[in-house]
């Protein structure tokens, strides 16, 4: 069954789908799209690193995302400049090192377009493995770390208070953020990862009464955007990544809709004080 | 099993936690500095003080959330801590119903989440989104939150803001409830500098240290306080008078009450018991303000 390209980029996508949405939903709860458009940014640098020291691309996509993620909370705590300006720096100098790097390396015969948009149709039965392995590992510690990271996402002192140790469910977060990046990478490219977390999560955000739920179609909502952006990519001959970009658009766009039984008082109040 | 306890101070249980000449500093600035408190089990104090005083930075302090720059904090082996923070803030992307708030950090069986809404007055709210509640039924949905977790210290940061006066009344009267029930030691910060629960065993004024301290003084009889509060909520609320020492002045330095003026008031300098009726004429709002 996986000997068909296609068949296996839509295993890949729907396993790839199942562990960002409910990892989406915290980056979106916890506001942090930004942050983990930096760490993907920062997986350029981390490819054009791999192949100067010839280490496993992933593991250099990894480690890199996880330390402009450490970077970013040390800066922070120096309180020098707002996170946003911090967020912009590292973002957009990681990915033009990366590039200058990349440009540098002569020796190496790099797919750029490849790391940038990704190339799901090119996934091999090792990637879906991987995808899949890891993947199960991503899900199975977001599980375990749900009830502490969900109540730092609430609130920090609580959690705090109340010994569930919010420093570290954020720590393991960010590393769970750069693992699933470093998966994510070949599949959908650096510049639309994000998309991939926060889009189905926003749309499920619609459809859910609880944290759970939303974690849960977020999920769905991914994967239907996985399979109908690569139906589309296949039909109409577009690039396979930016299809199910724009697939997971048009769900967020049909979510948005205003609904028969037109129960629009949960969004009457933002935030309480 | 926590028994009920009396809630008078001298004869008050277990330690839960205590502070000694605790100081947070933030960017080269004493937040709050030479703080020297406790709280036992059954005992309700109470913080007051101006805005910016460190009543929050306090209250952190002794449960942990912030760690002191000077002195220590001594919390009880195994302290279960219930806080209720000053402001919690929803984000609406985080669909969140009051039932499911109540499992925020710790599981909880269906029918001890059902007794403590019941208790708070919220259970009707249960299938209710936080983001659609209004104040008071936050506050409150808080409390029952903080209480499901059967604390051995309770942590109310201005647990009635946001609540109109009638309400207001009802809540001070459910702290005084829970801590009957359970006997949990009750840290409570006030949301207004004179207005303080009539249960309170020791009120604790701070302005970047401790002004003063001492127990509540019944003003119940006082005309000026029943023509402000009407009567039914004088059992509930109590008017706190502290008499300062010393004012803080404008450069910083600080006039005692004889006269002299130093760089710093020490902790020790303002302390003194409330066993004198305050001189009625002299409000201790102007003392306050004087900063």
């Amino acid at each position: 069954m996986l000997d068909d390209f296609f068949t296996r980029a839509l295993v890949a996508g729907v396993g790839l789908a199942l562990v960002t949405g409910p990892l989406g939903c915290f980056v979106v709860w916890r506001r942090m799209a930004y942050f983990g458009d930096t760490m993907a940014h920062s997986a350029l640098l981390g490819v054009a690193l791999s192949l100067v020291m010839e280490i496993n691309l992933m593991v250099g996509v990894f480690l890199v995302a996880a330390l402009a993620s450490v970077a970013l909370i040390i800066m922070e705590r120096r309180r020098a400049l707002s996170t946003d300006a911090l967020l912009g720096i590292l973002s957009h100098s990681t990915l033009a090192l990366g590039l200058v790097m990349v440009a540098f390396m002569t020796w190496v015969r790099v797919d750029l377009m490849g790391f940038l948009f990704g190339d799901i149709l090119a996934v091999s039965k090792l990637d879906i493995a991987v995808i899949y392995g890891g993947g199960a590992v991503v899900l199975g510690l977001l599980i375990w770390l749900w009830r502490p990271l969900l109540a730092a996402t609430v609130n920090t002192d609580i959690a705090q208070a109340e010994g569930l140790k919010p420093e570290r469910s954020r720590l393991i977060f960010m590393l769970l953020m750069a693992a699933v990046i470093a998966i994510a990478m070949k599949l959908v490219g650096i510049l639309l990862i994000t998309a991939l977390l926060i889009i189905p999560a926003a749309t499920a955000r619609r459809f859910a009464g609880g944290p759970e739920m939303m974690a849960v179609l977020a999920a769905i909502a991914g994967a239907l955007s996985v399979i109908g952006g690569l139906t589309a990519s296949l039909q109409f001959d577009t690039p396979s990544g930016p299809s199910i970009v724009v697939a997971a658009l048009a769900l967020f766009l049909v979510s948005l809709m205003p609904s028969p039984r037109a129960g629009t008082d949960d969004r009457a109040t933002e935030t309480k004080p | 099993m926590l028994k009920k306890q009396s809630p008078s101070p001298e004869t008050a249980g277990e330690m839960l936690v205590e502070m000694h000449n605790a100081g947070v500093s933030r960017s080269g600035r004493w937040l709050v500095r030479g703080v020297d408190l406790s709280v036992r089990r059954g005992e309700i104090v109470t913080l007051i003080g101006p805005n910016g005083s460190g009543k929050s930075t306090t209250a952190k302090t002794a449960i942990g959330v912030i760690q002191p720059n000077e002195g220590h904090v001594h919390r009880a082996p195994g302290l279960r801590v219930g806080y209720v923070p000053q402001k919690v803030a929803i984000d609406w992307t985080l669909p969140l119903t009051v039932e499911r708030l109540m499992t925020l950090t710790a599981p909880a069986g269906s029918a001890e989440i059902k007794a403590a809404l019941a208790a708070a007055g919220v259970a009707h709210l249960a299938g209710r989104q936080v983001a659609a509640l209004s104040g008071g039924e936050f506050q409150r949905a808080l409390l029952a939150r903080a209480m499901l977790r059967k604390p051995d210290l309770l942590v109310l940061d201005e647990p009635v803001q946001g609540v109109d006066f009638t309400g207001e009344a009802a809540l001070y009267e459910l702290i005084r409830e829970i801590r009957d029930r359970t006997g949990c030691g009750i840290l409570m910060i006030s949301h207004d500098l004179h207005i303080v629960m009539a249960d309170t065993d020791t009120v604790i004024c701070l302005n970047g240290h401790v002004c003063c301290r001492g127990a509540p003084q019944s003003v119940m009889d006082s005309p000026e306080y029943r023509k402000l509060f009407g009567t039914r909520a004088a059992e509930a609320l109590a008017l706190y008078r502290h008499h300062h020492d010393h004012t803080h002045l404008a450069d910083g330095r600080v006039r005692h009450a004889d006269g002299t003026i130093t760089e710093h008031c020490h902790p020790e300098d303002g302390h003194h018991h409330h066993d004198h009726a305050c001189a009625s004429d002299t409000p201790a709002k102007g003392a306050n303000n004087a900063r």
